[in-house]
């Protein structure tokens, strides 16, 4: 067992295809690049709702150094990842078209800084629900669209430029035709997206109005991973064979489903600054359909 | 209005007493309108007003939205209803509420920065 592997905290999750490690440190497992170099495996790095724009000294006092400290906690990585995914929440929301944008430009220079230079974005609703995307377009392109990568096939959802989180009519036939044309039963594939698909805590509206609609879309084919953000928390669950993962925030954490009556941003703690912020990397085991998750902090441990 | 009415309106107005003095004055009973609970609620961003109020069980209820600004959205989980609020409409919502407790409700349209807190709490007593 590498060093990563002893001081990981390594929490099984049986019958979902996935691993999940808890780590302190950013040093990754030095068997994985000789493995890697020996099959399509690779891995990305998911950083999740940054909300570039907030400001809330209670909640974040570093809310203009936070993503900044994540950026170059990504680039001190020893191997770096193929690719970075944001799931969406990438700015602050606002009425302010030009702020709107401003946040978009500023957020797009701060992670220009990644090495990494193949990055993948997608809106969350602070980004594109008070517009329909109009903002996002400009600056980041499609809402939805489809990459692959070494035997995977990615699909980005949208299911929140339609305020009322619906990822509508005309998106799952797009997604139904990109499944009958692009992916056999057994291809791997992930979807990423920012709400969850399925009924998380309907008191916190933390679902995707018809997200059933596109679970059972997905339900025939045999290898399916949902990563999305939101809930600004790590999440694990299954929906029949579909297992759906939830990343940290890079602004603030929030509380577990239905833990506490109101949906409230968990106060800074002077005494366990960053806590519950942090991203992750996603090693994918293409042979197996499996996939590693491993959680980092925003600092080093 | 009939003496059975005039029943059900006072002991509308005792609970609701009872509530509001447990509770502080944010509580807000329904108004009886030919047998129904009838509340009407204001939707703006980021609040509903009332954001607390208080019908009883077993009687159907009506709720009134309307929207000052902007689209909105109403959302009743525990009890399957949800309506969208349109400036310069009303946009009426009936149910018969079969349990007691307290329920939450929420706008579920995205509408801006304070969103999330956009809330209230239904009270349905005995």
């Amino acid at each position: 067992m590498s060093d990563l592997m002893n001081r990981r905290d390594l929490l099984k999750l049986a019958g979902m295809g996935v691993a999940v490690f808890v780590t302190g440190t950013t040093v990754r497992a030095g068997g994985s690049a000789q493995k890697k170099n020996e099959s399509n495996d690779f891995y990305f790095v998911q950083l999740s709702d940054t909300h570039w724009g907030f400001n809330g000294p209670n909640i974040n006092p570093d809310s203009q150094g936070t993503l900044k400290k994540a950026v170059a906690a990504v680039n001190g990585l020893d191997e770096q990842p193929d690719f970075v995914v944001f799931t969406g929440d990438l700015t602050q929301t606002t009425d302010d078209r030009k702020i709107r944008r401003d946040r978009m430009a500023e957020f797009r220079d701060i992670v220009s800084q990644l090495r990494v230079k193949t990055v993948r974005f997608m809106p969350g609703e602070h980004d594109a629900s008070l517009d329909r995307g109009e903002a996002y377009h400009e600056f980041f392109g499609d809402l939805h669209y489809t990459f692959d990568h070494n035997g995977v096939h990615f699909i980005v959802l949208d299911n929140v430029s339609d305020p009322m989180a619906a990822v509508g009519e005309k998106q799952l036939q797009w997604l139904q035709a990109d499944l009958l044309q692009q992916v056999k039963n057994d291809t791997r594939i992930v979807v990423l997206t920012h709400r969850p698909l399925f009924d998380l805590a309907p008191d916190w509206d933390w679902a995707t109005r018809d997200g059933a609609a596109v679970i059972d879309t997905l339900m025939p084919f045999q290898n399916v991973t949902v990563l999305y953000g939101h809930i600004h928390q790590e999440h694990h669950h299954m929906t029949g064979h579909i297992a759906h993962h939830s990343a940290r925030s890079l602004m603030w954490a929030l509380p577990q489903p239905g833990s506490t009556p109101k949906k409230a941003q968990i106060p800074w703690n002077a005494a366990e600054p960053y806590k519950g912020l942090g991203f992750r990397n996603v090693e994918a085991e293409v042979a197996e359909a499996r996939y590693e998750i491993q959680e980092f902090p925003i600092t080093r441990g | 209005m009939s003496m059975k009415k005039i029943l059900h309106c006072a002991l509308l107005v005792a609970a609701s007493a009872g509530l509001f003095l447990q509770q502080g004055a944010t509580q807000f009973a329904a108004e009886m309108r030919n047998d129904e609970q009838v509340i009407r609620i204001s939707a703006s961003t980021f609040e509903y007003k009332p954001s607390e109020f208080t019908v009883k069980k077993g009687v159907p209820v009506t709720l009134e939205l309307i929207s000052v600004d902007r689209h909105h959205g109403f959302k009743l989980p525990a009890f399957h209803l949800r309506a969208d609020i349109t400036p310069g409409a009303v946009e009426k919502v009936r149910f018969v509420p079969d349990q007691a407790g307290k329920f939450t409700f929420f706008c579920d349209v995205f509408c801006g920065d304070g969103h999330e807190d956009m809330a209230g709490t239904l009270t349905v007593i005995e």
